[in-house]
């Protein structure tokens, strides 16, 4: 086969691949789309959760799904983040750095269940929180740490050695080099990082149905200390109603999920494409 | 690990700004820097030159104790500025790093306006008054003749500036806080023509308001700016004279040549 008839089929190769992805994604989209369109409307986010699927809505879910972010925004963001600085900037390299470092990832990659199972003897059982929010917010805590920690360390390892020398050369400390130009080059990757780590959150339902997430909550939660259901457990819990209307209702949460998460997306998108132009030196 | 020695201060006579004696250093356990005595006077300009590998920037940068950055390396002997050892306990390594300034091989401003990069010096030693960095800047810009080039857009990002343009503007966040030594490690490495003979016009302006010692590749050009040169090889200081010397008559087979190009 000559080299040409090659080049020709691995492009054709690499093409399929491609759109048998992307078409799936589209069939998916398109389907729920379809399906969900006519359920989206105002009243679909004002409305209590109901056993009558067309006076479903998903305040509640909204709300719960809200105060839940913020919270495990609250608990993970300046853990995750001060671990990411020390391990990167101020720790050793040594044999210990290289197994905390492999850990780390590992964490990354452990199905979300297992947090849940951990989270519900920890936090709802040994630490009598029940199936609160504090209780949810740090379970979706100990899942996005690691993604919030190897994010950071990569940010602040992509800023140049030359600028911590030029800070270091000026008589600058440690700490005034890390706060005045090494977090700051490193802030649009952190960024990134935040956001990517949120919409992992956002999406989460497994650890969370294990944790006491509730499916019906006529309320919408007042402290960290209530209970609370999600936009994904609400969805989840529609699908395996037995009326077609439910079934509608479903599709639009996800289209809803869907918007929030590629709103999210498209945001640390836009903001790393803005941070490399502003840091490339 | 230094020693003290007494007899180095009485045999000084004040006009040597930055000294070295009998210094050794090591990356872990391979010695890069063997015995090392010099002397530089104030408000000259020195060169160092020599091969790849030679020791001449590690050399340069224990001047201003940037080798403490690096793990694993071991300083014996003493590094001097206006007679007080540098490596001793009681020295603040960042107070005393303020002294000296250092101007590296590649442009490294930071990603920062033209203004906040000379200002930074300042602004890290506390002072918020307008008027004084203002001042800062602007002097700093004129001395290292950038000012006229970007005075109209010093909030705009330094790394909008050409590569020749980003050396000088380090050369001036480094005298921004007047430094008594200007350590400049290849400055003029990674510029065109052009933007080094500027370079080097600056070195010779800037010599009469600092200490000055240069490392170059380029023979040439320590010819052109400096007024000593010394030649290093291996870890060792071969030859330190005045540089018409050493690129006329070197008194050392090894210094000959190099110079003339037979290796390195």
């Amino acid at each position: 086969m000559s080299p040409k008839i090659k080049d020709t089929l691995f492009r054709i190769f690499a093409i399929f691949c491609t759109t048998l992805g992307l078409a799936t994604l589209l069939i998916l989209l398109v389907d729920i789309t379809i399906k969900g369109i006519t359920r989206v409307n105002w009243s679909f986010f004002t409305n209590l959760p109901s056993r009558l699927p067309e006076q479903s809505g998903i305040y509640t879910a909204l709300a719960g799904m809200v105060s839940l972010l913020l919270f495990t925004l609250l608990i993970a963001l300046p853990i995750g983040i001060l671990s990411g600085i020390y391990l990167e900037e101020y720790g050793k390299k040594n044999r210990l750095a290289n197994f905390i470092e492999i850990n780390i990832s590992n964490l990354a990659g452990v199905p979300s269940v297992i947090y849940g199972i951990l989270g519900l003897e920890l936090f709802v059982r040994l630490a009598g929180l029940g199936n609160s929010i504090l209780a949810g917010a740090l379970t979706l805590s100990l899942l996005i740490m690691p993604i919030l920690i190897v994010s950071t360390r990569e940010a602040i390892k992509a800023v140049p050695n030359s600028l911590r020398e030029a800070a270091f050369g000026m008589g600058a400390t440690k700490w005034q080099t890390t706060s005045r130009v090494v977090l700051p080059a490193a802030f649009g990757g952190i960024l990134t990082g935040i956001i990517l780590s949120t919409s992992r959150a956002l999406g989460e339902t497994a650890p969370l149905i294990v944790v006491g997430a509730l499916a019906y909550v006529p309320f919408i939660p007042e402290g960290p200390m209530d209970q609370y259901t999600t936009l994904p457990i609400q969805i989840f819990n529609w699908t395996s109603r037995p009326q077609q209307g439910f079934v509608i209702n479903a599709a639009a949460g996800i289209i809803v999920l869907l918007l929030f998460t590629f709103i999210l997306n498209g945001i640390a998108i836009y903001l790393r494409n803005r941070w490399y132009k502003k840091t490339a030196i | 690990m230094v020693q003290e020695n007494s007899n180095i201060i009485l045999e000084s006579f004040g006009t040597y700004k930055l000294r070295a004696k009998d210094l050794n250093l090591f990356y872990g356990q391979k010695q890069a820097l063997k015995n090392i005595s010099i002397n530089i006077e104030a408000n000259t300009v020195t060169a160092f030159i020599g091969p790849s590998g030679c020791g001449k920037s590690t050399f340069l940068r224990c001047f201003n104790r940037m080798n403490d950055l690096i793990e694993g390396v071991t300083i014996k002997g003493e590094v001097m500025i206006d007679d007080v050892d540098v490596y001793k306990n009681m020295v603040d390594v960042y107070e005393y790093r303020k002294k000296i300034g250092m101007v590296f091989q590649k442009p490294n401003p930071f990603p920062k306006s033209i203004y906040e990069n000379v200002a930074f010096g300042l602004r890290i030693n506390g002072e918020s008054n307008k008027s004084v960095l203002d001042e800062a800047v602007e002097g700093s810009l004129r001395k290292s003749a950038l000012w006229e080039e970007v005075k109209d857009n010093l909030h705009k990002s330094a790394l909008a500036l050409s590569g020749g343009q980003q050396q000088r503007l380090c050369i001036a966040r480094a005298i921004a806080v007047k430094p008594s030594v200007l350590l400049m490690d290849e400055p003029a490495s990674a510029l065109d023509p052009i933007s080094t003979a500027k370079i080097e016009e600056l070195i010779y302006d800037l010599k009469d308001l600092f200490t000055i010692v240069i490392v170059t590749h380029n023979m040439q050009q320590a010819a052109r700016v400096s007024d000593k040169t010394a030649f290093f090889y291996m870890g060792e200081l071969i030859e330190f004279d005045n540089t018409d010397k050493i690129f006329t008559n070197p008194a050392k087979d090894a210094t000959q040549n190099y110079i003339t190009g037979r290796f390195g």
